[in-house]
């Protein structure tokens, strides 16, 4: 047996959804169990754990990851964004207002994951094609809606947040 | 450091691959050597003659760079990996060292003659890329060696290619793949590079295929033969994507498609293209 060594941890500073945190971590520590464990932010999920569904997707310094298959480290002096950030003051962010006005979602487990890829692809392009949504929101599997209303529901995000 | 750490250590990149491996408990290294916050080694730069890409540069920002615009296989390859999320994280030289026989970066670069710098603490080399892969996941880096960056020769006038896989759905590795390069002059052909994916232990380059291209005219025939010649030369094992013959016959077709587009893009037309899924 192994005997009981001493647990590494790394100090890391990051700022998740604009709160900074000064932290250590095991240098194992994936970011997905700094977010949900540590930070006690459980609206991120854990779909698959394998990379595949895209149900952990959070953004690092502004880019879609796969939160489970990146380490918490890998945040130090970076900024996250998880579907906690995306309300302000109690007003849901245009993108969620979309998925629930458009039926966008069934049983709400790929939904942050979702959220998040859809918020990437809007910040670079403000009216995407259909091609350009397929694209984005690849990486994210939903096994109840049939996509359709996702479709719909980024649609009308992105106008809302043209007019806006 | 990994010298010293020896043959228990891991160099860590995006970790996109490495990460899920030592999930499932196939990799399990004593050592992760972090490259993520290691400086000057992200850069895609554009030389007149050659393009250098950093080993740690992210799939996401080689599909966005200016020499994914203007060599269109290489923005083929680096849009098609996995999804945005992995793409954002997943780096070319991981990619490369990890020598997946899945993996989409060897047929393209295959077909473009690149090269790979390689450094450890004797120095730096430079392989050819068709030097690099030996084995399913095997590249020929020594233990206490680093993938530096990949260099690029800018294809000649009249020579533009394409890369085509084919996926089951976008987050996993391709059944098949086929990565064609053409120069064209005139209607004929001058040269050709057609290189498979996934169809074998390492990319495999099929010199018959393009034999029956070099010095022809791009037709449904000549086409054909190549698309014929890929068929026999793969050597796919049978899988969850897949029985032997079924990957043959998917893998001609991919060849089939690819310089058709390769072609029409040698030609000075532009033309988008996404791999196919079933």
């Amino acid at each position: 047996m192994p005997t009981a060594e001493k647990i590494e941890r790394v100090p890391i500073d990051v700022k998740v959804n604009g709160k900074p945190h000064a932290l250590e971590v095991e240098p194992r520590t994936l970011l997905v169990e700094l977010l949900r464990e540590t930070l006690d932010l459980t609206g991120t999920h854990v779909g698959c754990d394998t990379s595949y569904c895209g149900a952990c997707t959070v953004l690092l310094n502004g880019k879609a990851v796969k939160s489970c298959t990146v380490f918490a480290v890998h945040a130090d002096q970076g900024e996250v964004l998880t579907v906690e950030g995306l309300a302000k003051n109690g007003d849901l962010h245009p993108i969620q207002a979309a998925f629930g006005e458009n039926y966008g979602l069934q049983c709400g487990y790929c939904t942050p994951g979702l959220l998040l890829s859809t918020y990437q692809l809007l910040d670079g392009n403000a009216d995407p094609s259909e091609k350009d949504i397929r694209k984005a929101i690849a990486g994210n599997t939903c096994r109840c809606t049939g996509y359709q209303n996702i479709f719909k529901a980024i649609k009308a995000a992105a106008r809302q947040m043209r007019k806006a | 450091m990994l010298s010293q750490l020896g043959a228990d250590a891991k160099v860590l990149a995006g970790g996109q691959s490495l990460i899920p491996l030592m999930k499932l408990r196939f990799a399990n290294p004593e050592h992760l050597v972090d490259l993520n916050f290691v400086p000057g080694l992200s850069y895609v730069t554009n030389g007149d003659s050659q393009l250098r890409i950093g080993a740690l540069t992210r799939h996401a920002e080689i599909e966005d760079s200016e020499i994914a615009a203007r060599i269109p296989i290489l923005h083929d390859c680096a849009a098609g990996i996995a999804d945005v999320q992995v793409r954002n994280r997943g780096t070319v030289g991981g990619s490369l060292a990890e020598a997946d026989p899945s993996g989409d970066w060897g047929p393209v670069l295959l077909t473009l003659a690149a090269e790979v710098r390689c450094i450890g603490p004797k120095g730096e080399r430079v392989l050819p890329i068709s030097k690099f892969f030996v084995d399913a996941y095997t590249s020929a880096l020594a233990p206490n060696e680093l993938v530096s960056e990949v260099l690029v020769k800018s294809p000649p006038k009249g020579s533009s290619g394409a890369y085509v896989a084919f996926k089951r759905s976008a987050p996993v590795y391709a059944s098949a793949s086929a990565a064609v390069q053409l120069t064209l002059e005139g209607d004929v052909c001058r040269e050709a590079a057609i290189v498979l994916g996934a169809v074998g232990l390492m990319p495999i380059r099929v010199q018959e295929a393009e034999g029956a291209l070099r010095g022809q005219k791009i037709t449904p025939q000549t086409t054909a033969q190549a698309a014929e010649a890929a068929r026999a030369a793969a050597d796919p094992q049978p899988d969850m994507r897949g029985s032997a013959e079924y990957k043959r016959v998917l893998v001609a077709g991919l060849v089939k498609r690819a310089i058709e587009v390769a072609a029409r893009r040698a030609r000075g037309e532009r033309v988008e293209i996404t791999h196919a899924y079933c």
